[in-house]
């Protein structure tokens, strides 16, 4: 039994932080090199890979297919706006503490019912509920703004050290708010890849594979998908939270169910068999439609393009071909 | 002792009675085979006991408690487990976490997040010790989906194994493989649940193998119970030798 011990901490920490250790000196080093529009590009693309994170917790690992994830990044967002202009509070950091607790919250209730049902079913009633936030954010104008949105000030920093008011403050707010954000990101992926490597992560990929037998272990499958609900639901949200700040402005747009589909665009672009898929869907998708929306009227029209082919040439995302790729390599050379 | 007992246990489904009036009786730490003919009614039996059905009519009494409208997980904390027909498998985890999983729930660990799964020693130990056994230890790292036919119906057992029940219901344990790997299978099984001292009923419908590892045979016809006894009452009955010859049995 002793030659098939359990491995050793080192075992099971070093593949992951051998590709992410140098991802993550990359993307430190990387603003010192690219300027304030790319720094704030990339930014973006952090935020939305945190929301493709949150959201794979369900596709990847429990295997539910959420079409209203725009609701938790909305909720975030909006929550921090409302502090803002009715609590004229502007600490990022009680953006975050108390935008959290409210994210989780909702994000349970909301589970609660959703999880009752699964597969399409599970989908639609996702994708209903976040048309109700949205048309709420429409409707209650006096409360949102309507499709005007809510603008919400530069916030400031580490509990007030760091603060960007006035003018020459915009190059400063980007360059700090970029690592704010990268600190974030690196929390959220180290807390995802522990949940992911839990018992309790476990689980959610046995109930992902085969339901039935994993009720017949004794584990409480409607539970377990509540929990990763409310996780993923607060994770997404949390993505909404870091995003307001960076826009300046959160309009319904952010609620409404064509950026649902942009975070499940994300996630299969990067490929949401695998831990990093999203985390680099993320960062590519935001890549793909700033060109796009640059460069043509019909970009949403490209997008759809790129995704068709990206599901028939590249089934499991880009990380999922790179790492087939690397595997074939590898045993090419060991051959 | 009896383990478990069924009183008049009843399930229609249509105008099919799949389990009619079954008094069914397991004894404490007996290997114990269920057969009979496709539709006989022995995986509905199975279903009924586990919770996977609920019964129209009668009771359910383990180790003397009316279980009858217990969930699955309080039968299953009550120590009753099964595995099913076709292999049911975690086919995107290891071999090690599709094992390690049940030894999770057992333990009520299932629900831990702020830990890494494979660095519970205690739990790690004992997923091995059960893959040992099993003689799947070496296929720790590869995924469910990667074994071969006889490798997932073994682990298929060890995860429902893995769980440490009292009662253990197996329902065709050895159906799709080659005759060589069902000896191999079942002389596996029986050995680690003999040694684990775990109450055992196979669904099996080759006859040798039946004879050959049985304590006790049932038999059931049409949903009925037919008949009960050892290997060798049940080779002499006649009852059986006719349904046995009128349908053959197969898979
Ligand atoms: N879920 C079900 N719905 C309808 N009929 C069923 C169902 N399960 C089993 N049956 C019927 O009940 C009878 C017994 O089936 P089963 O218990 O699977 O037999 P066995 O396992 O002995 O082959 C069969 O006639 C079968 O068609
Ligand atoms: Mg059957």
């Amino acid at each position: 039994m002793t030659a098939a011990a359990p491995s050793s901490l080192l075992r099971t920490l070093a593949p992951p932080a051998a590709i992410g250790l140098p991802v993550l000196a990359l993307l430190i080093v990387l603003p010192q090199v690219i300027g304030v529009y790319q720094t704030q590009l990339l930014a973006y693309g952090l935020v939305m890979a945190v929301a493709a994170l949150g959201f794979n917790l369900l596709l990847g690992y429990t295997g539910l297919l959420s079409f209203g994830h725009s609701a938790y990044f909305g909720l975030g967002a909006y929550t921090v706006a409302f502090l803002a202009r009715d609590l004229g509070i502007h600490s990022m950091e009680l953006y975050i503490l108390i935008g959290l607790p409210v994210s989780a919250l909702v994000s349970a209730l909301l589970g609660y019912v959703c999880v009752r049902h699964t597969r399409i079913f599970f989908g639609i009633l996702t994708l209903a509920l976040s048309q109700v936030l949205w048309s709420l954010a429409l409707k209650l104008f006096w409360v949102t703004g309507g499709t005007d949105g809510l603008r919400v000030p530069r916030p400031t920093l580490l509990a007030g050290t760091l603060n960007f008011a006035g003018s020459g403050g915009y190059p400063r707010f980007i360059n700090s708010y970029y690592y704010y954000c990268l600190a974030v990101f690196v929390i959220c992926v180290i807390v995802m890849w522990v949940i992911v490597h839990s018992p309790f992560g476990k689980a959610l990929q046995a109930i992902r594979d085969n339901e039935t037998r994993a009720r017949f272990l004794g584990l409480r499958v409607r539970r377990f998908r509540w929990i990763a609900f409310l996780i993923s639901g607060t994770v997404t949200a949390l993505a909404g939270i870091l995003w307001v700040p960076l826009n300046g402005l959160t309009t319904p747009e952010v609620l409404y169910w064509p950026f649902s589909g942009e975070i499940v665009f994300a996630t299969i672009l990067g490929g949401f068999r695998t831990f990093a898929g999203p985390l680099v869907g993320g960062i590519a998708f935001n890549y793909i439609k700033t060109y796009a929306v640059a460069s043509t009227e019909y970009w949403q029209l490209l997008l759809g393009v790129v995704l068709v082919v990206m599901v028939m040439t590249l089934p499991s995302g880009i990380v999922g071909a790179v790492s087939t790729l690397a595997a074939k390599l590898r045993r090419k050379r060991e051959a | 002792m009896a383990l478990l007992r069924t009183e008049h246990l009843q399930k229609q489904f249509g105008n099919t009675r799949a389990c009619d009036d079954v008094n069914f009786v397991v004894n404490q730490g007996e290997f114990l085979s269920l057969v009979g003919s496709n539709g006989a009614g022995k995986t509905t039996l199975v279903n009924l006991i586990s919770a996977h059905l609920q019964p129209d009519s009668g009771q359910i009494l383990f180790e003397g408690r009316d279980i009858t409208r217990a969930s699955v997980t309080e039968r299953i904390k009550a120590g009753i487990a099964r595995s099913f027909q076709i292999v049911n498998l975690f086919d995107g985890l290891s071999v090690f976490d599709n094992v390690a999983l049940s030894v999770f729930s057992r333990d009520g660990k299932a629900t831990r997040m702020a830990a890494l799964a494979e660095r519970d020693d205690a739990v790690a130990g004992e997923a091995l010790e059960v893959l040992e056994q099993f003689g799947l230890a070496d296929k720790r790292d590869t995924m469910a989906a990667g074994l071969a036919q006889g490798e997932r119906k073994l682990l298929d057992v060890a995860v429902a194994y893995a769980l440490r029940p009292k009662l253990l219901f197996l329902d065709e344990p050895t159906s799709g493989v080659s005759t060589r790997d069902k000896a191999q299978i079942m002389d596996t099984v029986s050995a680690v649940v003999r040694a684990g001292k775990v109450t055992a009923v196979v669904i099996e419908h080759d006859m040798d193998v039946v004879f050959r590892y049985s304590d006790r045979i049932v038999m059931m016809h049409e949903g009925a119970m037919l008949a009960d006894g050892t290997p060798d009452e049940i080779r002499a009955n006649k009852d059986v030798a006719n349904i046995l010859l009128g349908a053959p049995l197969s898979d």
